[in-house]
Parts: C-alpha cells; sequence; structure tokens
C-alpha cells in the first residue's frame, strides 16, 4: 500500500462541511423536521460537524443519530473477516421526519442499501437523502448521493481513506494503491 | 475478531477475549430489542434446530426468540413428540436432522457431553444449552452479563454462588467463566452439595450464608432441584430455606445491599423469600432480558462465521 495522493487537506475539508451544511439548509427550506444520521464510524463525526455548523449558521439544533449496518449486510458469506458490531443510537422518532443519512465514502452503494433498510425498521420517514464526503464511483446498486463533498474517480485497486481528527488526529482524504491482494 | 471455536460448548478453557467480545456483542443486540422492530436480517437463510432432550421454558423461549430476531429459519424438536419415543438413537436422529441441511444446533440433553458428541459426527455449529450436570454456557454468560451491566466490570468482583453446587451446571459455567473473567468466586451450600475438590478449580468454600453475604458483592442463588431428588441431600426443604434461605430479615440483620442472581424459575420461600425475590437488590428479570441478548450475539458470531 503507498499513498499516492492528499485529495482533501484541511482547509478543503472545512470548505465542504460548511457548503454541503448550507446545501441542506438550502435544500429543505430551513431546518424544520430535519434529522441527522450519521454512519459508523467517520459518518457519525461528519455528522456531529453538521450539526455544528448548522447551529452556527440557524441557532438550531438538530437530532442526530448514529446507526451501525453491520447487522444488515449481504456480504456475511463472501467475506473472509467477520465484521465487529457496535451500537446503534436512534433515540427519537424519525415517522414523517427528512432524515439526512451521512457517510464518509459512497462506493458500491451495498452500504448505503443496508441503512436504507434499517432505517425502514425504525419508521417511516418522510425523505431520506444522502451526504457524502467521497463519491468513488464503481456503484453496484441503483444509489446516488443528494449532497457529495468530491466526486474522486478511482480504480479498482485504489483506495479511498478518510482521516478525521476526533480518531485519526487530522482531517484529510487520501487515495492510496492496493499492491497486489485487496 | 471472530471467536476462537465454532460451537459453544462450555466455558471451560474458553479465553477471555472470546467471552469479552460475546459481552460486548450483546449490547448491540439489547439495543436491537429496544427498536420498534426487534428484528434485524442478519441470519436470513440459516436453518437452526433446537434439539431439546429436557425439558426447559426459559432458555428455549429465549434461544426462540433470539433466532427469530436475527431472522433464521428455526426447528423445534422436543423428545416428546418425535421419532425418539419409537427409539430411535440420538446418533440416528442427529444425523437425520443433518441430512436436512442445518446450519446450527442448539442442544439440551440430560447426558453431560452431548452436545460434544455431536460435534463429532456433524458440520453444523453446536450450542450447549444444558447438558447433564456439566455445562450451561449461555446462562453462565448471561449472569456474567447481568453483573458487569450493574458494576461495570467483572475484574476484582467477589461473586458467591450459592446452592447444590455439586448438580449444578449453571454453576460450574459460572465458577469456569467468572475465573477467567477475573472474578473471586465463592461456593455455599450444605456440605453435601459441595463436590470433594472443588477448590482445585479456584473457587473459595463457605458453609455458613451469613458469611458469604458478609463477603461478596453478588449472591447468584441456584434453584434447589426438587425434581432431581435434591431432598435426598438436606433432611427438609424446610431446613434449607432456615439454613441457606436468603430472607429479608437475614440481609437486614447483616445490614448490607447484595447483588441477587437467580437462573429461575424460583423455589419461592426456598432458596429467596419472596420479599427478596421482588425485592429492589435482585436483577433476575433483567437476566432474562439479557438473556436473549446474550444468545443473539453468541448465534450471531457463530453463524457468520466463516
Amino acid at each position: 500500500m503507498n499513498v499516492k495522493s492528499k485529495v482533501i487537506d484541511e482547509t478543503a475539508f472545512r470548505r465542504i462541511i460548511t457548503r454541503i451544511s448550507h446545501e441542506i439548509l438550502e435544500q429543505n427550506k430551513g431546518s424544520n423536521d430535519l434529522i441527522l444520521i450519521g454512519m459508523r464510524t467517520r459518518g457519525e463525526f461528519l455528522a456531529q460537524r453538521i450539526q455544528n455548523k448548522i447551529k452556527d449558521i440557524e441557532k438550531i439544533e438538530i437530532p442526530l443519530g448514529v446507526l451501525d449496518v453491520t447487522l444488515y449486510r449481504d456480504d456475511f458469506r463472501t467475506r473472509l473477516k467477520q465484521p465487529e458490531v457496535s451500537v446503534t443510537n436512534i433515540t427519537f422518532d424519525i415517522n414523517e421526519k427528512h432524515i439526512i443519512l451521512i457517510d464518509d465514502v459512497l462506493f458500491t452503494g451495498r452500504t448505503v442499501r443496508s441503512a436504507l433498510n434499517v432505517l425502514m425498521d425504525f419508521g417511516r420517514p418522510a425523505s431520506i437523502q444522502l451526504v457524502v464526503l467521497v463519491d468513488r464511483g464503481h456503484r453496484e446498486l441503483p444509489i446516488r448521493a443528494d449532497y457529495v463533498g468530491k466526486n474522486i474517480p478511482t480504480s479498482t485497486n485504489e483506495e479511498v481513506r478518510v482521516k478525521m481528527k476526533e480518531i485519526d488526529g487530522e482531517d484529510a482524504v487520501y487515495l492510496v494503491e492496493m499492491e497486489g491482494e485487496k | 475478531m471472530p471467536l476462537s471455536s465454532r460451537h459453544l460448548l462450555g466455558l471451560q478453557g474458553v479465553p477471555k477475549e472470546d467471552i469479552q467480545l460475546i459481552l460486548d456483542t450483546a449490547t448491540t443486540f439489547k439495543e436491537v430489542l429496544e427498536r420498534p422492530i426487534k428484528k434485524v436480517p442478519t441470519l436470513q437463510g440459516k436453518t437452526i434446530v433446537n434439539l431439546f432432550y429436557e425439558n426447559s421454558t426459559r432458555t428455549r423461549i429465549s434461544f426462540e426468540l433470539a433466532q427469530k430476531r436475527l431472522s433464521a429459519d428455526i426447528v423445534n424438536f422436543s423428545v416428546g413428540l418425535s421419532s425418539v419415543s419409537k427409539g430411535e438413537t440420538f446418533k440416528d436422529t442427529m444425523r437425520n436432522i443433518e441430512a436436512m441441511k442445518v446450519d446450527m444446533v442448539v442442544v439440551r440433553h440430560s447426558t453431560a457431553g452431548a452436545p460434544k458428541f455431536l460435534t463429532q459426527i456433524s458440520n453444523a455449529n453446536i450450542i450447549n444449552a444444558g447438558d447433564g450436570i456439566h455445562e450451561h454456557p449461555t446462562q453462565a454468560l448471561l449472569d456474567m452479563y447481568s453483573i458487569r451491566e450493574k458494576f461495570g466490570t467483572l475484574e476484582g468482583l467477589k461473586v458467591c454462588i450459592v446452592g447444590d453446587i455439586a448438580h449444578s451446571r449453571v454453576a460450574l459455567s459460572n465458577i469456569f467463566g467468572l475465573k477467567t473473567m477475573g472474578a473471586e468466586v465463592t461456593v455455599c451450600g450444605p456440605s453435601t452439595m459441595i463436590p470433594r475438590y472443588i477448590e482445585e478449580l479456584g473457587v473459595k468454600v463457605i458453609y455458613d450464608i451469613d458469611e458469604a453475604i458478609q463477603e461478596n458483592d453478588v449472591l447468584n442463588v441456584l434453584r434447589i432441584q426438587l425434581e432431581r431428588k435434591a431432598r435426598e441431600y438436606f433432611p427438609s426443604i424446610r431446613e434449607y430455606a432456615r439454613y441457606f434461605g436468603i430472607t429479608r430479615e437475614r440481609l437486614e440483620k447483616i445490614g448490607k445491599d447484595i447483588t441477587i442472581l437467580h437462573p429461575g424459575p424460583i423455589n419461592r420461600g426456598v432458596e429467596l423469600s419472596s420479599e427478596v425475590a421482588d425485592g429492589m437488590n435482585q436483577i433476575i428479570l433483567q437476566q432474562v432480558t439479557n438473556g436473549v441478548a446474550v444468545r443473539m450475539a453468541v448465534l450471531y458470531l457463530l453463524g457468520t462465521m466463516n
């Protein structure tokens, strides 16, 4: 594995959060009935950043929930490594709410598919919109993002590594090349 | 990180990391049980057979709910309604069930070692739901989960198991599990019910219940198994209740808040007085709730292993 390039640096990272926060408010005409749902692990921190940004702009705190999709995955039979599960934390009613689902990287679309299923088990939201920091292409399902930080075309032997201060000590996105085995 | 074994036969020799993983994973499932739809699609397409050669209410319902909440397909087998009454052997029954392509088998049997025997004749993941007087690992796991939930840790905690230690699979599994997790374990009961050499498992023996209450943080009170000739080991139920029964008076006299567990079903007025069984310091019903979450964790960890 070797790092090919830094595709998003700290400043760009901050600007993306600011832009997306504004876009969410513009698209939804304010913050009424909005709910932020971050997908573990980094989607959760992205959601917190967006929540804080919207608080700065509108002086309103939007409820935030955290989603773990492990139990809904479709690759239990094909994976070599058993995924670790953690806890979903959605303590409020999502019926008739507009959900902003937040993840770091959009790739095959299978994680988002799982997330949609989990959310449907929690209730019937009015709508679900998708925020991703990076869209790297290679979709296997008919899923698209409503808000994209940056489109980064990749090949299949490349990977996108998102780093965030909360757990990685820096805000950045790297493109890395995998050698041989995935 | 997966478990180190593809079966759960007992807690003897199970590494600390495995127990930790099961208990941590159970927390995830406890959250699932709080949801409006208490079901996840994780074990979709997996077939599980519940092979119960012995009566059970709690354990069977608990396993069945855990399996349904993971979306597995399940088949229940009770001896009374099966070909066992036509004389089919345990091995043949298992071979036939296996031929129907099942992924997992949950087995309860009155003979110690029956689950282990199944691992030798079957490719399914085997889970022991109680074998004779040997082990009952999921019960001990849910006991440990419940204690950990209340105290935050098991390390250094003082836990006393009270009752018929010699004939209890719950006691044995608890001893193995708790010791592995770093708890200090004591057993207490009439001397006829304490096996010789039990100290070799690293547990302390106390024959006086007052002293046991005094010295411990948690009491795990076992059921006196009246249906299994338990009375041969003490003169009368009344005498047992007087010497080992936990009553409000006894707890008040010692003046200590002690956490009380019981695997159920309770003989009210024997091992626990009704006041204590319904009192503030018991976590008996939490144990039942946690039982489903812990069993979901075990089924998930074994069922998604490659």
